[in-house]
């Protein structure tokens, strides 16, 4: 395959990705809405909030400083960029092998450390709150992913995520008991990561309650428009990362026809798709949690990343 | 030639220490002498240069052995390695002085002897024989406690003087001992007849046991840390970037001389001590930073979660060298040795930038600044990029090396032992549970101190600070942003160190394509931050480009969103509706303090109709104190209190007490004489 093919579906992954994004947030949207006996806005809501509030001034409080106009600008680029080295539907992009799947990890990181920091930048009591929540579940949030990571990594022999996918898509692995628990603890996390029920309410305005809203409450304009798009790509980033470790169906392997593109690509919207109603289901059965039950949640994601580890340090047969 | 200007480096501080206006002449000439030192150290390493023959000295203690003329001194690749480290961190300390040391007080105090610690921390990595390196650790574990005492005349800054001085002494005995058992009954203090000599198991053990409490004890390991947090703050700011960033160096250097150098083939279960004690220092280490809402505190405190990080990498290479996998033992120590420069790097920059506050505001205390990124606007971007490089954030250094650490990680499980197998993972969980501390404490310290609206009237008149402190914090998060973008050049400059101690190393990575690193070639997990980083950059500026083309640009300023406190009632009052920093982090003390630190908060809440303010009461305690000094200072209070009555007896009970030592002496003599 020639470098100007394999530069043309790296970018199609990006511009995927981004287009996708607030695609999927409306759909799980809209079908929440739908199970929970509500008409539910539009499924492309999303897209036309966003053009609106790119239309709109941004308002930046008085108190603010650089650090409050770069950051959206940060988060969107470093999260687009690590949603980019998620294969969706095709393996060895031409820049995969750029980061893992702990550099993939880390650069959330920086992205949250953007955030955090623009919420103190405004000196507001609610700025202070959300960063010290967020920081509180960062940081159990952050080593159950590595202990997530670990498991795979130790399983596929490998922490690039092409080499993974391409790993499980043989199938030689078998069932798994270190995998299972991976998944489960992959789970929690991903929705902690993503602001979802049961860990904060992606619709509250509740000072109780918020924790990413309290984050970006002085936000407008461009730049809520910015970091709306950077929570909307997290969310299929995650998404993309559970149905590629655990689910490689059809994934197209390096140096595929146009025809195993096709279906790799019509797979993953499947996937995607499938993701979004479990989803959906999963946060209209389940009602949010006290802040300082959330620990235990995402503990229970640590916990059982270490055993998953464990057990493959203990027997690779595991 | 590095010797001669280390030499050089001791002369200047012994001319110079007398004339008390000499700031420009000490921190310029340190500043000279520092890159001199630096550029002999690199040569050497990156070109491949043969070291000089040992320079031996007509001083030293006579008639000790064989080769006991006199102190030797070389430099090999391995004290290359953290010449380059204690250089960097020392040129960068004078340049800062330069323009900080204006403030200094007492300059007297701190002038003579800033050159010596420098000249004894690097006399201590260069020197070849026990005797040598025994005297400059005194000499640099002094010369700092002097600085330290620069301050003498406030209360808490004295006991941090007696702690310190009491560990360091704990520490250095710990190392003759150590010295003592590797010279062996022959009693050759030279390294290269240590190396030499074959020795039975347990007596490396007991070396390794002793260089782990000596080495650990300067470079804070929990529970040996408890001086640290305390001394370090204590000295000038300049100081204590040299004492964290450089002298906890000086002392993972001699873990590694000896453990990894003389101590000979080292037994499965050295890599699980190492392991087990940096997995603890680490996650404490940052725990306690949390707590602590004193900026040089908090630093100190962090650097013992980096000093941690480090053991648990020279933890993995002993354990991977002693099963024989070399190639995995080269990349943990290229880890450890890697975060140990980067660990210099940003927590110089940081005490540069903390210095900076407490010169500004005149505290350090976390609850009084406040929105000094207006106030100090130049200072506020290294001091950033520090703060994002000190919490393992790609693309910076800090990342790069943990990422090189968790690689090796994911090559344990070959390691054949169970303890190992069991710990391991463990391990891996503390290591990533203290970055993610670590992220937590840098967005509050740089969040509180530097964002948000002032909490005092101090922080609201901070001025910028000068020109050379500003270009010594510029410099290094420069080399911040460098080695976390360039890391391969790092690698392969570490590669002789592995070589010469491991007879292994991480593969080359100079002609991979793009700059990428791949430390383990069979794997092929790579991390390409350059490639990264300019990903980032381009997708941001589409973004903005984007906005710029179909967005509306206009910006106005509004007030923020207080819920009505903002813009009403006096101006102390507004100004505490912001977070402070134990509120920050009350989430994280509720959910991991508890336990181990026995963290408590009491509130106090006014009736209906009072009118005096809430009170918030924190109360935690220290484990290392209350479980382990507190004990022991009991256990020698009373010892010293039953030992006391020996001093009224009368002469009949002395006069036994003689003739009862000569009776057991004679019979020793009869039994084994």
């Amino acid at each position: 395959m020639g470098l100007i093919t394999r530069l043309a579906l790296q970018l199609a992954q990006m511009a995927l990705m981004l287009a996708l994004a607030p695609l999927l947030a409306g759909f799980v949207r809209v079908l929440k809405a739908r199970l929970q006996r509500r008409s539910g806005p539009p499924l492309l809501q999303i897209y036309r909030d966003l053009a609106k509030l790119i239309g709109k001034d941004a308002i930046i409080a008085t108190d603010a400083s650089w650090i409050f106009s770069t950051a959206p600008y940060l988060m969107f680029a470093i999260t687009w960029v690590s949603a980019s080295l998620v294969p969706s539907f095709a393996t060895d992009l031409l820049f995969s092998w750029s980061g893992d799947l702990i550099v993939i990890v880390a650069l959330l990181g920086t992205a949250r450390f953007c955030q955090m920091l623009a919420a103190l930048d405004i000196g507001t009591a609610f700025g202070g709150l959300g960063a010290s929540r967020e920081a509180m579940f960062a940081s159990l949030a952050e080593p159950a992913m590595l202990m997530i990571v670990f498991t795979v990594a130790l399983v596929a022999g490998s922490s690039q995520l092409s080499a993974i996918a391409t790993f499980m898509h043989e199938g030689t692995q078998g069932l798994r008991l270190s995998l299972a628990l991976g998944l489960v603890a992959l789970v929690i996390v991903a929705l902690a990561e993503t602001g979802r029920f049961p860990v904060d309410n992606p619709a509250t305005h509740l000072e109780l309650t918020m924790v990413h809203e309290a984050m970006v409450l002085e936000y407008s304009g461009r730049h809520l428009a910015l970091i709306e798009l950077a929570h909307a790509l997290k969310l299929i980033l995650y998404l993309s990362l559970i149905v590629c470790i655990f689910a490689p169906v059809a994934i197209a392997a390096p140096g595929a026809g146009p025809a195993a593109l096709a279906l790799g690509l019509f797979a993953y919207l499947v996937k995607l798709a499938a993701g979004g109603v479990l989803l959906a289901l999963f946060e209209t059965a389940i009602a949010k949690m006290r802040v300082f039950r959330v620990p235990n949640f995402i503990g229970a994601a640590l916990m059982l990343g270490l055993l998953g580890t464990l057990l493959l340090f203990v027997s690779a047969s595991l | 030639m590095c010797a001669a200007a280390s030499l050089i480096l001791g002369g200047v501080g012994g001319v110079l220490a007398r004339r008390p206006a000499g700031r420009m002449i000490v921190y310029g000439g340190s500043l000279a002498i520092a890159v001199v030192a630096l550029l002999a150290a690199l040569a050497q390493l990156a070109l491949g240069i043969a070291p000089d023959p040992l320079v031996v000295l007509p001083i030293g203690l006579p008639h000790l052995g064989a080769s006991g003329l006199g102190m030797q001194f070389g430099m090999d690749d391995l004290a290359a390695a953290f010449l380059i480290i204690a250089n960097i961190g020392g040129a960068a300390a004078s340049l800062f002085a330069l323009g900080y040391a204006r403030h200094e007080a007492e300059p007297w105090r701190v002038l003579p002897v800033y050159p010596v610690f420098l000249a004894a921390m690097n006399l201590v990595v260069i020197a070849a024989d026990a005797y040598g390196f025994l005297l400059c650790w005194e000499v640099m574990s002094l010369a700092s406690w002097a600085l330290v005492m620069a301050h003498h005349s406030e209360a808490a800054t004295r006991r941090a003087g007696v702690i310190y001085l009491l560990m360091a002494s704990a520490g250095t005995l710990a190392l003759l001992l150590c010295f003592g058992l590797l010279a062996g009954p022959a009693g050759d203090y030279a390294f290269a007849a240590m190396r030499a000599v074959p020795r039975a198991r347990w007596i490396g053990s007991a070396v390794m046991i002793l260089a782990l409490l000596g080495a650990g004890s300067k470079a804070g390991l929990v529970p040996l840390h408890v001086w640290l947090p305390r001394a370090h703050p204590a000295a000038p700011s300049h100081v204590s970037a040299l004492m964290s960033g450089v002298m906890t160096k000086v002392a993972v250097y001699a873990f590694i001389r000896i453990a990894f150098d003389l101590a000979g083939p080292p037994a499965w279960w050295w890599g699980l001590v190492v392991l087990l004690a940096g997995g603890m220092t680490a996650v404490l280490g940052v725990l306690y930073a949390l707590m602590e809402d004193d900026i040089k505190t908090i630093l100190a405190y962090s650097t013992i979660e980096n000093v941690g990080l480090i053991f648990v990498g020279l933890g993995l290479a002993l354990a991977f060298k002693a099963d024989g996998m070399m190639a995995a033992a080269a990349l943990a120590l290229t880890a450890a040795l890697f975060h140990a420069l980067n660990h210099m790097l940003f927590k110089s920059t940081l005490f540069f930038g903390a210095g900076a506050i407490q010169h500004a505001t005149g505290t350090r205390d976390l609850a009084q600044l406040g929105g000094l990124i207006h106030r100090m606007r130049r200072s506020a971007v290294p001091m950033l990029i520090a703060a994002l490089a000190i919490a393992a954030l790609p693309p910076l250094n800090g990342f790069a090396s943990e990422w090189l650490l968790l690689q090796a990680i994911l090559l344990s499980p070959a390691l054949p032992q169970f303890g190992l197998k069991l710990a391991v993972p463990a391990i891996g969980a503390l290591v990533a549970l203290s970055a993610a501390f670590a992220a937590a404490c840098f967005v509050r310290l740089y969040g509180i101190a530097y964002l948000g609206r002032a909490r005092g009237t101090a922080a609201a008149a901070a001025q910028e600070t000068d020109r050379w402190s500003l270009s010594a914090m510029i410099v290094l998060a420069a080399l911040c942003v460098a080695a976390g973008l360039l890391p391969g050049f790092a690698i392969d400059l570490l590669a002789p160190v592995t070589h010469a101690l491991l007879g292994a190393r991480v593969s080359t990575q100079a002609g991979l394509s793009w700059l990428t690193i791949v430390p383990v070639a069979s794997r092929q997990n790579a991390y390409d931050p350059l490639l990264i980083a300019l990903f980032i950059a381009i997708s941001a500026v589409i973004g903005a480009l984007a906005l710029r083309r179909f967005g509306v640009r206009i910006t106005r300023r509004a007030p923020a969103w207080g819920c009505g406190y903002q813009e009403f009632g006096p101006p102390a009052r507004t100004l505490i509706t912001q977070y402070s920093p134990s509120g920050f982090v009350q989430p994280i003390r509720r959910v991991f303090a508890g336990v181990i630190f026995r963290a408590h908060d009491e509130a106090t809440l006014p009736l209906p109709g009072e009118a005096h303010p809430a009170r918030l009461n924190l109360r935690w305690s220290d484990p290392a104190w209350s479980l382990l000094y507190a004990p022991l200072i009991g256990a020698i209070d009373w010892l010293a209190g039953q030992t006391n009555r020996l001093q009224f007896l009368t002469i009949r009970r002395y006069l036994a007490f003689v003739f009862m030592a000569l009776v057991a002496l004679l019979g020793w003599i009869a039994l084994w004489g």
